[in-house]
């Protein structure tokens, strides 16, 4: 059902955990839907030099934040607002239909990050 | 790595005996069962054999078995076949009593009669997952024709009141059949339609002695694959004298209720599946199951926080843990589990297909959020003390890394 990509990347996910000296966070989904995804970044001249998430949700929502924290880090905020959901998941070798949206969520609290980063200068 | 299997609700291994038992009909006595010559007869004696091991077992006449691909078809046969049979000979208006937490074999039959004109209510559960009885009685309208209850419940194992059930049904028959007799001739019209009682013992007749006569049941649906016997193939109890109108026409099976060719390798394994359930043995198989989850809810009590067991222990299968692990999703539970070759299922929403939370733990009243969270363990006969030890063992650091991941969950 899920790529190896998916699964390496659910059992053993990249930059994960809290930040304390995060530039910004942002966060997206409820628990109601079963998917919460928390971004912290830490960003020096407009690059983002570091990132972590958390995530509550399916391996799915694991493995797309944890790729996508993969994706960001090093590149320039307006870089990082360009990646599409559609790159995402051909980054993981493709999702299952029904778990398209996942993905989303993480693109979403990526973008919800940056814009509270933005907002505070 | 040994895998673990604790997903026995979906699906049994075929039992050894039973499959010795088919064998022969496979490439030997491969007749088909209705052709007149000795090739159909020996396929036939294997299916007539099967059929009075079921109706022994069911405790009901072998004419009133019918041998289906399955539960699922035999609750279609029940539902529809039913109001078919009730519309032709001109009954109209007609009312339908089901829960809200029947499979989808049930609830998706009924809301394709709701669009025929008949009105179905669905009955809530309490909160360990069981209907009340006297919700039933309070939902008995004078256009009643069926009800239909899940004798267990597939996802939290609960076990529901059917001889209760089937009594009241039985009472509000006699009475309306009786006032009837009292009525003039001139008076009183058409004699009652009585209402049918229908249960879904597929989760049930593992455990329970499904004896249709003593709990006033007027037809069951159950699948041989629950039970230790093969996939694609169950039966349909049919009480006699209860209107059925068959689903599919052809080679005129069944009395014509159920055209088809016998599945008889199929139907022998049915036969030698239920025999395994007689009162003794299945006695002595639900003691150790039981004895197994026992073992596997102080373990998790043990070593696993806040988690919350959904199944009542006093009103369930002996099979059913089923539990909500807050913090932790259900399909990432599921997952990591498998990744360790350990088997369990999960009603969470990311696992469905349909991403809605199981309706049954909603109608159990269950928060959502909650309900996201849960994993479902169905024990087997053959799971030991090292196979639950080890589940929990895998299980504990499962859900403190993945409570640990989410943002939302007090650490």
């Amino acid at each position: 059902m899920y790529s190896k990509k998916v699964l390496e990347h659910f059992q053993n996910p990249h930059n994960q955990g809290k930040m304390d000296d995060a530039s910004a966070v942002g966060e997206d989904g409820s628990q109601a839907c079963g998917d919460v995804v928390k971004f912290y970044l830490k960003v020096k001249n407009n690059i983002i030099t570091d990132v972590m998430f958390e995530t509550l949700g399916c391996a799915a929502a694991i493995a797309s934040s944890s790729a996508l924290t993969d994706m960001v880090k090093g590149k320039t905020i307006d870089e990082a607002l360009k990646i599409t959901k559609n790159q995402l998941i051909d980054e993981l070798g493709g999702l299952p239909a029904p778990k398209l949206h996942c993905s989303v969520l993480g693109v979403d609290a990526l973008h919800k990050a940056i814009e509270n980063y933005k907002d505070q200068r | 790595m040994k895998k673990i299997y604790l997903d026995h609700s979906a699906t049994t291994p075929v039992d050894k005996n039973v499959f010795k038992a088919m064998l022969p009909y496979f490439s030997d006595c491969f007749g088909n069962a209705s052709s007149i010559h000795s090739f159909g007869a020996d396929a036939l004696t294997g299916t007539d054999k099967a059929r009075e091991q079921v109706a022994n077992y069911l405790h009901c006449g072998p004419s009133e078995v019918i041998f289906t691909s399955g539960a699922t078809e035999s609750d279609n046969l029940a539902i529809k076949g039913l109001i078919g049979a009730l519309r032709e000979r001109g009954v109209e208006k007609m009312h339908i009593i089901t829960s809200i937490v029947e499979h989808d074999a049930v609830l998706e039959p009924c809301m394709e009669m709701v669009k025929t004109g008949i009105e179905v209510t669905y009955l809530p559960v309490k909160a360990n997952g069981a209907v009340d009885a006297e919700e039933v009685r309070k939902a008995i309208k004078d256009n009643t024709v069926l009800v239909s209850i899940m004798w267990a419940n597939s996802e939290v194992g609960a076990i529901m009141p059917i001889r209760e059930i089937g009594k009241i049904i039985k009472k509000h028959n006699e009475r309306k059949l009786k006032n009837w007799n009292n009525t003039r001739p001139k008076e009183r019209g058409e004699k009652p339609t009585p209402i049918y009682f229908h249960s879904d013992a597929t989760q049930a007749i593992n455990f329970v002695q499904c004896d249709v006569n003593w709990n006033y049941v007027d037809m069951l649906s159950m699948s041989a694959h629950k039970i230790y016997g093969p996939k694609g193939v169950g039966a349909f109890y049919v009480k006699k004298g209860v209107p059925i109108k068959s689903l599919q026409r052809g080679g005129h099976q069944e009395g014509n209720l159920r055209s088809g060719t016998y599945n008889s390798s199929g139907i022998v394994g049915l036969g030698a599946a239920i025999v395994q359930l007689d009162k003794k043995n299945q006695e002595k198989d639900n003691k150790k199951v039981a004895k197994m989850r026992d073992l596997l809810v102080s373990e998790i009590e043990k070593n696993i926080p806040d988690a919350i067991l959904n199944t009542d222990r006093k009103n369930s299968t002996p099979a059913h843990a089923h539990y909500s692990f807050p913090g932790a999703e259900g399909e990432s539970v599921l997952l990591a589990l498998d990744l360790e070759g350990i088997a369990v299922s999960t009603g969470s929403a990311c696992s469905s297909g349909s991403l809605k939370a199981s309706h049954v733990l909603i109608a159990m009243g269950i928060r959502t959020e909650i309900a996201h969270t849960s994993i479902r363990f169905t024990l087997g006969k053959h799971n030991t003390e090292t196979d639950i030890r080890t589940v929990v063992k895998k299980l504990a650091p499962i859900i403190k890394r993945l409570r640990k991941m989410n943002p939302v969950y007090d650490k």
